[in-house]
């Protein structure tokens, strides 16, 4: 865009954009203010704009209790599992579908696409159904087999895509000069793959530990909670909400998404409108 | 490429390879997909979770359903929330993303950053930022209207279903609004410059460079944005439940999904749960073909 806007537009246009940035960046910078504060500073009319005379109390009650670091067990041993399974088995889907014509492939596509737009909310009836007869409610495997069937369609997706972003005639010419086509694909290929392959995993992590609704059906007893579970009870009417407890836990919880997200962004963006991927 | 993909009729390879994934899809969604359709035949209640086999009762969950004015409000209500949202998020986003191109590079940059960070918020964590901010006795949102001279001190957001949806609305635009607003702004960015020259030359004011040039040019993206858009504000889920558990009338402001939960986790009546989410599947799948078919049309260019 090698036009610039006339000077009163542009004018009006950062305008346009400050209002945004503040709209955009305010609720992220509460969340933060907040979990310094103390209880007068919260519960006062006032607001208290900048946490100055803050402290750390808050972040000392959250991990005092206990509840946090369970939840966060739980949490790191569901998406860890989940992010294992998932990107092993939708590796070697995606190298079948990049490299290979073979029949069903193209319903194979078709079915991931359909796949995605399924709402959860459509299928946790008869999933939190199986799982019980299964026994598996409650428990870390049962909740990574749903996480896993969630993920995997758009790890597919995304990795198809770096796969084929890796040219064959790489391979082929290391098959000229004598190695087998699995050797031809460990040594070329997949060296290439790895930045999209942690670019992935990485999006696959924000979405598992994310989640809400799936932990919310299939998590039911209190000593098995995720972490946003753990935080959506926090909130109580009942209870006079602890705010900067609250906000605290937030910040914990959000702080290593958002940096993990703004690593992997721009590798994604373009397979996000691809794949359908949404809280 | 095609020419150069092996082809490998006969072998099993690339089916070995599939494998893995077909098997964990099935498992977890497509047999309790068939599970799902059996179950929404089924009388399946309270006695049938203590061990009472299920009654088979052909089309009668259905039958009660659609003739219950309460679906059909739980419905009403869904739609006209996922069109709401979707028109406000697609307005704001792609305006948003217009605007962008005419700001200077500083404050663009500052803008997109802004956007990438709330984009980035976990979804339950930005949920407990906008309670807090909408709170009743504390929040900054009842302090800033009341200083600006209105009469919210103490005012309960969640209490009237019109006000919790508002506030429900706030934090599903302000999630959504980043994705559109970057895609779009990425489409605008293949607009060639010179066209808008010669449309400008041609004597095309702001509106009309907008909807004669700038709009068909991106037409295909709007579209699957927008869609995108309609098929995920159709779903949401998690902002209203969590938002009802902090005071809002469950009654009231049920929506498909939360209704489905309620339902069947929530009141043990997992055959008539089975037949609403059914139901919304078979929602969703009407709206979705569009959308599919557009992605295998790229599919097939690629």
């Amino acid at each position: 865009m090698a036009r610039t806007a006339p000077r009163p537009v542009r004018w009006l246009a950062n305008t346009v954009g400050l209002v945004a940035f503040a709209l955009a960046t305010f609720p992220v910078y509460w969340m933060v203010n907040s979990s310094f504060l103390d209880r007068n500073q919260i519960r006062n009319p006032v607001p208290t704009w900048v946490p100055f005379g803050g402290d750390l109390d808050n972040f000392r009650t959250v991990f005092e209790s206990g509840q946090f670091l369970d939840a966060m067990k739980i949490s790191l041993m569901v998406t860890g599992l989940t992010l294992v399974v998932a990107l092993t088995f939708a590796f070697v889907a995606a190298v079948a579908v990049s490299r290979f014509r073979f029949r069903g492939r193209l319903s194979f596509i078709v079915t991931l696409l359909v796949i995605q737009m399924i709402p959860a909310e459509g299928l946790f009836i008869s999933q939190y159904k199986m799982l019980e007869t299964m026994e598996l409610l409650n428990t870390v495997v049962g909740l990574t087999v749903v996480y896993v069937a969630g993920v995997l369609p758009f790890t597919i997706w995304t990795l198809r895509g770096f796969v084929e972003g890796v040219p064959y005639e790489l391979e082929e010419a290391a098959m000229m000069d004598g190695c087998t086509r699995t050797q031809a694909f460990f040594r070329i290929t997949f060296p290439l793959l790895a930045p999209g392959l942690v670019a992935t995993g990485v999006f696959g992590f924000i979405q598992a530990w994310n989640e809400f609704t799936l932990a919310l059906v299939v998590m039911t007893r209190e000593d098995q909670r995720t972490l946003p579970l753990w935080l959506s009870t926090f909130t109580d009417v009942n209870r006079g909400t602890d705010w900067g407890g609250i906000m605290a836990g937030s910040t914990l919880i959000a702080v290593p998404v958002i940096v993990f997200f703004l690593l992997v962004q721009g590798r994604m963006a373009s397979g996000l409108t691809a794949g359908a991927v949404k809280g | 490429m095609t020419e150069r993909t092996r082809r490998t009729r006969g072998t099993a390879l690339p089916y070995l390879l599939i494998g893995p994934a077909v098997l964990a899809l099935c498992l977890a969604l497509g047999y309790p997909l068939l599970r799902q359709l059996v179950l929404s035949f089924q009388e399946f209640g309270l006695a049938q979770q203590f061990g009472r086999p299920p009654e088979w009762v052909g089309l009668a969950n259905y039958r009660e359903l659609l003739t219950d004015a309460y679906l059909w409000r739980v419905t009403a209500r869904t739609v006209t929330f996922c069109l709401v949202n979707a028109a406000v998020t697609m307005v704001l986003g792609v305006g948003l993303a217009l605007v962008m191109r005419a700001m200077s590079t500083p404050v663009r940059l500052l803008t997109q950053t802004g956007l990438l960070l709330a984009w980035a918020m976990p979804v339950v964590a930005s949920l407990t930022v906008w309670q807090w901010l909408f709170d009743t006795q504390y929040g900054v949102v009842n302090y800033v209207l009341t200083s600006m001279g209105g009469d919210f001190q103490g005012h309960g957001w969640l209490l009237r279903p019109l006000s919790f949806f508002f506030v429900a609305t706030v934090v599903v635009v302000w999630m959504s609004v980043p994705f559109v607003a970057f895609t779009v702004y990425a489409a605008l960015t293949q607009l060639p410059g010179e066209l808008l020259e010669a449309a400008e030359i041609d004597g095309a004011g702001v509106v009309q460079r907008l909807r004669y040039v700038i709009l068909p040019t991106i037409r295909t993206v709007l579209l699957v944005v927008g869609l995108l858009q309609i098929i995920w504000d159709l779903r949401v889920f998690t902002q209203v439940y969590i938002l009802q558990e902090a005071g809002g009338s469950a009654r009231a402001t049920n929506l498909l999904g939360t209704y489905i939960y309620r339902l069947g986790i929530g009141g043990g009546d997992f055959g008539t749960s089975a037949a609403v989410a059914v139901f919304m599947l078979a929602l969703t799948v009407v709206l979705t073909a569009p959308y599919v078919r557009s992605m295998l049309r790229q599919e097939r260019t690629v």
